[in-house]
């Protein structure tokens, strides 16, 4: 009987993860392997860092003082831009993605239709807003309307996707119901998906809002017009000033958006 | 129906035909829509004053000649997409790390039940995370460029700064939602602050941890081919070239590998998640 005596005097937290020991270390040990081939190929040029912390000192100094005046007309033009640009975005995304999403739900369309909504749906979410944007201004010219198309393309990948995954998990009894009374599709979209899919779909939609405001931010950096075109200009000036003074009012806007809809959301759910 | 008798409350007229609302909720509603109609529509006026509706109309033809140029993709540009390739995979790598590293204390400040101060502390770790998460990695990357000059190192920490909010703000929420016995069993031994957090919280939110940064380096990997558009290194860097040349045929090819490391790092994070949780 040797029981207490060789219980350890410390007790330390078992681990959770990785509870077999030979898997954690030779995991360790391949973490530890990728962080030094990784370092080892990273090149930085010290001598330029050094140099570029006094210019970061500036850019915080203008962080802490922004200059909303000398460049505003500039920064009213591209906060117009960028507002409209992603109001009449996210508008036509709906408008897209509605039947899109409606299309690529399994319980409601034949095969066919699906496979061509979901792949639809795949394009549009695999590539990034900003190589849309890249195309679409290579396509349409330089200006906001290469950024609305941008937007509302990206729109659709995203409300159809989470439409039609909501769509698909709908109590299916009230749909029985309503096509036990004789409905047509028609009228079953309408009595009983679109009640029990409303809710979540003007959440995500004012979601999506929020995103595209913060994407109109980005792709004015390849030419799609909006505030992040300002913004590139003012930091290719040097002005980082007035690159503060975007900022700031990038994060109010986004904030107040984030929390306005929150609140509607709530208010709605 | 409140009333007690029924009788007396019960309408003396039905409509012939059921509709789905009642009148007041529908003219509410047309109200409601011609409202964001009429906003769509002044809104529309406004944004396209500048277009050139000349550029707009020859999108098709342009799309036939940019779709002719790339279509067959230069395979044999691939080799030299290996460096940048791997440099991609290190910005988000690292970049996750960092950010990771940076995260953890700020969501400990905003948790409101392990913040030391919720006056004044919290709200400031707060802020850290919104103007993190409302600043895309790319403008990021675009000061960081300019502060720091050109390279992997400023894509790096492009990466890092973003992710301290996406991960703060889940790692913060997973704090506040764990179990208050637990903590209170640990309190109660007489553990100091950090031993609470150690043995009390720690283990309650290690799970949702190691998921929120597996599920933020797959979102980074995804930002971190489009960084070198800015000038922050990476496989960006060959696109950016490649599309200032015109060399359609070399775009083809980074988007097909872009895309491919997309899906790999998505399947990869999926599966990791799918044995965490």
């Amino acid at each position: 009987m040797n029981g207490v005596g060789h219980y350890p005097r410390r007790w330390r937290r078992p681990p959770q993860i990785v509870t077999d020991r030979g898997w954690r270390q030779a995991l360790q040990l391949a973490i530890l392997a990728y962080l030094v081939l990784a370092v080892g190929t990273l090149e930085v040029d010290v001598s330029r860092v050094v140099e570029g912390l006094e210019r970061g000192a500036r850019f915080m100094q203008g962080f802490l003082q922004p200059d909303f005046v000398s460049r505003w007309s500039d920064i009213r033009q591209g906060l117009i831009e960028s507002l409209t640009m992603t109001l009449t975005a996210t508008v036509v995304g709906i408008l897209v993605s509605v039947p899109i999403g409606i299309g690529a739900a399994r319980n409601l369309v034949p095969q066919p239709v699906y496979l061509v909504c979901r792949s639809i749906i795949a394009v549009s979410r695999s590539l990034q807003e900003i190589i849309i944007a890249i195309f679409l201004v290579a396509m349409f010219g330089f200006g906001p309307f290469a950024g609305f198309v941008t937007l509302a393309f990206a729109s659709i990948g995203f409300l159809a996707k989470l439409l039609a995954d909501d769509i698909e998990e709908i109590d299916a009894s009230q749909a029985e119901a309503i096509r036990a009374t004789g409905a047509s599709w028609w009228q079953l979209i309408h009595y009983a998906v679109q009640p029990q899919v409303m809710p979540r779909l003007i959440g995500l939609s004012l979601y999506r809002l929020d995103i595209n405001f913060r994407e109109s931010a980005v792709i004015g950096i390849v030419g799609a017009g909006g505030i992040g075109a300002t913004l590139n200009t003012a930091i290719d000036r040097y002005e980082y000033d007035s690159a503060g003074a975007i900022l700031l009012i990038v994060i109010a806007i986004v904030m107040l958006v984030e929390y306005s809809s929150s609140h509607l959301r709530k208010y709605l759910q | 129906m409140t009333r007690l008798d029924p009788i007396a409350n019960e309408p003396t007229h039905y409509a012939q035909v059921w509709s789905f609302r009642t009148p007041k909720a529908r003219l509410a509603l047309w109200a409601g829509w011609l409202a964001l109609v009429a906003l769509f529509v002044w809104c529309w006026q406004v944004m396209n004053a500048g277009t050139m509706w000349v550029f707009v109309a020859d999108a098709p033809s342009q799309a036939a000649d940019i779709g002719s140029r790339m279509f067959p993709p230069r395979l044999d540009y691939l080799p030299e997409l290996l460096a940048p390739l791997w440099d991609t995979l290190n910005i988000a790598t690292l970049g996750t790390l960092g950010g990771v590293i940076l995260a953890v204390p700020v969501a400990f400040l905003a948790a409101a039940n392990t913040t030391p101060s919720a006056l004044l502390v919290r709200p400031m770790a707060l802020f850290v995370i919104v103007a993190s998460r409302s600043i895309n990695s790319l403008i990021w990357a675009l000061l960081l460029v300019a502060i720091i000059g050109p390279g992997l190192l400023a894509g790096i920490v492009a990466i890092a700064l973003r992710s301290i909010g996406f991960v703060g703000k889940l790692l913060y929420e997973a704090i506040e939602e764990t179990d208050v016995r637990q903590t209170e069993a640990v309190t109660a031994t007489g553990a100091s602050r950090s031993q609470i957090i150690h043995y009390g919280i720690v283990p309650q939110v290690l799970p949702a941890f190691w998921g929120i940064s597996v599920f933020r380096w797959d979102i980074n990997i995804r930002e971190s081919t489009i960084l070198g558009l800015v000038g922050a290194g990476g496989i960006g860097m060959k696109l950016q070239s490649s599309i200032d040349t015109l060399a359609w045929s070399q775009v083809a090819t980074i988007l097909i590998v872009i895309l491919a490391t997309v899906v790999v790092s998505e399947a990869v994070s999926a599966r990791v998640r799918r044995t965490l949780i």
